[in-house]
């Protein structure tokens, strides 16, 4: 049999049903009695209530906050000094306030989705409107308006700290190099919004949820401590999940609002979120703006960083992620993967009448990868020298690994300058300088870019963990319970999730290695609280090498009483057999697993004499060994061309070569690193939640909200180097979101590069035509040209 | 995101669709090949209470060739252009157009009527039947009327069609065949709406030299002053790049549809100056 456990590109057992448009989504699923409800959201991205009139004649069919009782007020709150709460608000009343376009009012609810927007259409609400808080500038002038009254400002935390010998070295130091970045708001694009549908069972006195949702045991907690009912008596079910990137891993308004009122009705109530609403009224991400200084010596080695970074967080915390988070880890990256030994730091998160934001694929990394990298090339043109020479005279060593920085990152292995040099061949980087060199016939302008960077996956728990920021819920461990089935086959329980990561063959493919069983006989089962132990869910590349760990230890708990069985069936001793393709095999023979299984369950009589209490089944953890987690990393390469009459950008080419330790499917992980790509391809040149001085939202449909398809995609060069992590199962390493953190930056440098003799420099993202023409004429006439 | 709940019609002829729609006080709709209304629908930006399906009247599918030019019914859909099952009397440049529509499964739907009639100011047919000089046919109860490509779209979404009249076919000339043409459109991503579209239409034996822009952000306008560039060259060179860029902003200015945004105005130079340059190629 051709190896098919850890290390192989077997194709993903999933797809069969994907590809044939089996899934089964949220949206799929039809309960008898079922209504739909919708939500009234606010028109004005600031207002007060003055008057709610239901639809007529359907006042039993319409809720306010005035009626939903039941659900709890909550926030979520990170324990740093000075943080103010911000209750999130579960609909509104008379006398409440909206606090962005798109903030659930009210919610009705009707047989179809269509009736209730009928209703929704038929309600009539008078708002007073109040001035909105947009933009950081404003928010934080001072004399309001305020977003939450009773704060007095719109400051939900600010920060400082300085860390290493910073005023000595910014002395020694002969450069100071210090730019201003601004990253727009984006939305994190599901192919399938949210979706939800509560059931109250009768006979279990249970509440079921089907939620599209990252995370099925922190929301069973959730709904369980904010509406007051036991945990044993919620059970979430998170079926096919068409895509995450961190969007589904909060507890929303409308979660509580459809249970509340399932329990309410004494029927199956359901939400599917439309792209609208999805647009408007979600979670939105990353709105930062950078003022970063660079200290760097005449060779382009920066002795020392600082910088100011101003999260616009929007109008609530969210849970269980507060507030504040996003700018500690913007702050806590801010020396990168470079020996830079000091550092000063200040961060302001700000409320705004904007949508709370949520996580997104690499959270603040594409933006700490950013401005780092950005940067980076001005000190190489401020010292003159090549963006790759600084680069290496910055990186950290492989003879320095493990490297913990002086954020208190632990870099546990690795070669950084060796992924640089092999990026750089990748794509043939003296031919693209020979082009550059020779000029386009067209009038574009070629450029490359570089970009490096380390991942930290899989993080623990402890102070450099989330524990660290004192929030809600602390992730580290993942539990696997296992089973060997009657037929020979093998029953994984995982309290994860995978919604396009391939989870069900690489934690199959990880139970094949220690058990010997073919990945197709080995069924992963995930996303529901009634059938995995625990769990907190999949997000921030952390399941392959959490529960891929645990799956390891629980596979390993089950070889001794297998082997035992099967060596008294082979009337043999148990140090003399070994497991081999789903088999016991003995000195004189072998019998299959399936006898085992046959003896265990169906006919105990044959077990050996000692056998006892044993089972055939285990549950193991799998805890981590680093609170900072694992570390992968990579360098990317872009090469561009850029038309200087429009600003209109074309990738040319685009290599990464990543470092992700050892690969459970080869296969799979190429498949996250181009999807992540193509993502941080729509953060360096596309997505953008646009919002007018009004408070309007303007990307409100996907006409609007513009992600890179097929047509945007290059020719992308891809490859892998192996530096297993020591403190992980195979020495994996997570891989989630190395594609996605380095393209903003690349391609920002690739632009400028281009125009290098100018002096161009981007530094917003995405880097819209209409920006990188700014940028040009802005270049042009400061040079005179 | 649901429409509102409202009637369907499908009309076994033009005269019956016309009946359904006489006293029209926009709460019908027509329903061609749904790719604009659809979504309108759904958004619940229109909300009628009856739609009338014209998609399969045989009076608007067909398609008549003359030795003047062709006449494309208006529920002719771009894909039946775009692969030629249309006499491409323009010489190639309808052909060009219908490809560069959205993505392919919008063009098997979306008819060239129906983009013309909805009027989006992004929409590929209206410039380029302004330029061709073409005439969109209306049908009202009281019978046909011509009405210019040029007159047809009175601004973003607002034609010269009443509320109680259906476009039936477009008449397009026939070009010369030593007429030349040039069309750019600058978009974000392919299927995205256009930045800026282009169209430079250079039929000297007719006498018809035609340039238009337009963009997600104004109707479809005609460059005169351009034109009457263009007529003047030779050929092509950087001084005539200039020359144009500097005729497309007197226009421009003149039109007062752009405002004074300089990125829209350079990016429709652009178009314009690269359309010419294909013409002229």
């Amino acid at each position: 049999m051709p190896q098919r456990g850890v290390g192989a590109s077997i194709p993903r057992k999933e797809d069969d049903r994907f590809m044939r448009g089996r899934g089964q989504y949220v949206a799929d699923i039809q309960l008898p009695g079922m209504w739909n409800a919708a939500f009234v959201r606010s028109p004005h991205a600031h207002a007060r209530i003055k008057s709610i009139r239901p639809p007529q004649g359907y006042a039993d069919r319409f809720f306010t906050a005035a009626d939903l009782t039941d659900i709890k007020t909550f926030h979520c709150s990170p324990n740093f000094p000075g943080f103010k709460h911000s209750d999130f608000q579960i609909l509104s009343q008379v006398g409440g306030k909206a606090r962005f376009v798109g903030d659930p009012v009210a919610v009705v609810v009707a047989p179809t989705r269509a009736e209730a927007e009928d209703l929704v259409q038929a309600t009539s609400i008078d708002y007073e409107v109040l001035a909105p808080v947009m933009v950081a500038e404003q928010a934080l002038k001072g004399g309001g308006p305020y977003v939450h009254d009773h704060w007095g400002d719109n400051v939900y935390i600010q920060t400082e700290k300085t860390v290493g010998e910073f005023e000595a070295l910014t002395k020694q130091a002969k450069h100071k190099v210090t730019r201003d970045y601004v990253m727009h708001r984006q939305s994190p694009m599901t192919m399938e919004p949210r979706g939800l549908l509560a059931s109250y069972d009768s006979r279990l006195d249970e509440l079921t949820v089907y939620m599209s949702h990252q995370m099925p045991h922190p929301m069973q907690t959730g709904i369980s401590q904010m509406l007051g009912i036991d945990h044993n008596r919620v059970r979430v079910i998170c079926p096919d999940v068409g895509g995450g990137f961190g969007l589904k891993v909060y507890l929303e308004v409308e979660t509580l609002v459809i249970v509340s009122l399932a329990r309410r009705l004494k029927r199956p109530v359901r939400w599917i979120q439309d792209r609208y609403e999805h647009l408007v009224g979600d979670s939105n991400t990353r709105e930062h703006s950078y003022r970063f200084t660079m200290h760097a010596d005449d060779q382009g080695k920066v002795l020392a960083v600082d910088g100011e970074v101003i999260v616009n967080v929007g109008a609530y915390s969210t849970w269980p992620w507060p507030a504040g988070v996003e700018g500690e880890i913007a702050v806590g990256n801010f020396t990168g993967p470079y020996d830079t030994r000091a550092f000063k730091a200040k961060h302001i998160s700000i409320a705004t009448n904007k949508p709370p934001s949520g996580p997104f694929r690499g959270v603040t990394r594409p933006l700490n990868c950013y401005i780092s990298e950005v940067t980076m090339d001005a000190v190489a043109r401020v010292v003159g020298r090549t963006p790759e020479a600084v680069r290496f005279e910055n990186l950290v060593k492989p003879e320095q690994m493990p490297y913990t920085s002086i954020t208190k990152k632990h870099m546990d292995s690795g070669n950084y300058p060796e992924t640089l040099r092999r990026a750089l061949k990748l794509v043939d980087v003296d031919k693209v300088r020979a082009r550059q060199k020779a000029g386009e016939r067209d009038g574009r302008r070629v450029g490359l870019g570089i970009a490096c960077f380390y991942e930290q996956t899989a993080y623990g728990t402890g102070p450099m963990g989330y524990a660290g920021w004192g929030i809600e819920l602390v992730p580290g461990h993942e539990i696997a319970t296992i089973k060997l089935t009657p037929d020979g086959g093998v029953w994984v329980s995982v309290g994860i999730h995978s919604h396009g990561q391939g989870l069900e063959t690489t934690l199959a493919q990880v139970a094949s290695e220690i058990l010997t069983v073919d990945p197709d006989r080995i069924a992963i089962r995930y996303g529901d609280t009634a059938t995995a132990y625990t769990g907190t869910g999949t997000y921030a590349s952390r399941s392959m090498v959490v529960a891929g760990g645990a799956v390891a230890k629980s596979a390993r708990l089950l070889i001794e009483p297998i082997k035992k069985i099967g060596a008294h069936l082979l009337q043999c001793d148990v140090g003399d057999v070994e497991l081999k393709n789903g088999e016991v095999v003995g000195p004189r023979g072998s019998v299959p697993f399936a006898a085992v299984g046959r003896a265990f369950y169906l006919h105990p009589e044959e077990l050996p004499p000692d056998f006892g209490a044993a089972t055939l089944t285990a549950t193991g953890g799998h805890l981590d060994k680093v609170h900072g987690g694992v570390f992968a990393n990579a360098a990317h390469v872009a090469v561009v061309a850029v038309d200087p009459d429009t600003g209109f950008v074309e990738l040319l080419d685009y290599g990464i070569v990543f470092d992700c330790g050892r690969m459970v499917n080869p296969l799979i992980v190429y498949g996250q690193v181009y999807g992540a790509l193509a993502q941080g391809i729509g953060n360096a040149l596309y997505e953008e939640s646009e919002y007018d001085a009004h408070g309007n939202p303007t990307s409100v449909t996907l006409a609007d909200y513009i992600i890179p398809g097929a047509t945007e995609m290059p020719e992308v060069k891809i490859q892998h180097m192996e530096s297993p992590s020591p403190y992980s199962e195979f020495g994996m390493k997570g891989i989630g979101e190395n594609g996605c953190i380095g393209p903003p930056a690349a391609i920002a440098n690739a632009i400028s590069d281009a125009f290098r003799d100018l002096g161009v420099e981007v530094n917003e993202t995405p880097a819209t035509p209409r920006r990188v023409y700014a940028a040009i004429q802005k270049a042009k006439a400061r040079s005179g040209r | 995101m649901k429409p509102v709940a409202f009637d369907y019609k499908r009309p076994a002829s033009l005269d019956e669709a016309l009946a359904l729609i006489k006293g029209n006080d926009g709460s019908t709709k027509l329903l061609a090949g749904g790719q604009s209304l659809g979504p309108m629908l759904n958004l619940r930006m229109v909300q009628p209470t009856l739609i009338v399906d014209v998609a399969r009247l045989k009076e608007l599918v067909g398609v008549a060739e003359t030795k003047d030019g062709v006449t494309v019914g208006a529920a002719v859909r771009h894909a039946a252009i775009e692969d030629g099952e249309v006499p491409d009397v323009a010489n190639g440049l309808l052909r060009r157009v219908a490809g560069g529509i959205a993505y392919r499964a919008v063009r098997n739907r979306g008819t060239i009527g129906g983009s013309l009639s909805h009027a989006d100011p992004a929409g590929d047919w209206a410039p380029v039947m302004m330029a061709l000089d073409a005439v969109v046919v209306a049908r009202g109860g009281a019978g046909a009327r011509d009405i210019p490509a040029g007159r047809f779209v009175q601004g973003p979404l607002a034609t010269a069609l009443e509320a109680d009249e259906i476009a039936q076919s477009v008449r397009i000339p026939r070009l010369s065949p030593d007429a030349k043409w040039g069309q750019v459109k600058l978009c974000r991503k392919p299927g995205e709406f256009a930045e800026s579209l282009a169209v430079v239409v250079i039929d000297r034996k007719r006498r018809a030299i035609r340039a238009v822009v337009t963009s997600p952000r104004h109707a479809p306008t005609y460059l005169a002053g351009t034109a009457q560039l263009i007529d003047g060259l030779k050929g092509w060179s950087a001084d005539a790049e200039q020359k144009i860029k500097d005729a497309v902003a007197a226009d421009l200015k003149a039109s007062k549809l752009v405002g004074d945004d300089p990125y829209r105005l350079q990016i429709h130079r652009v178009t314009v100056a690269r359309a010419v340059r294909e013409a002229l190629s």
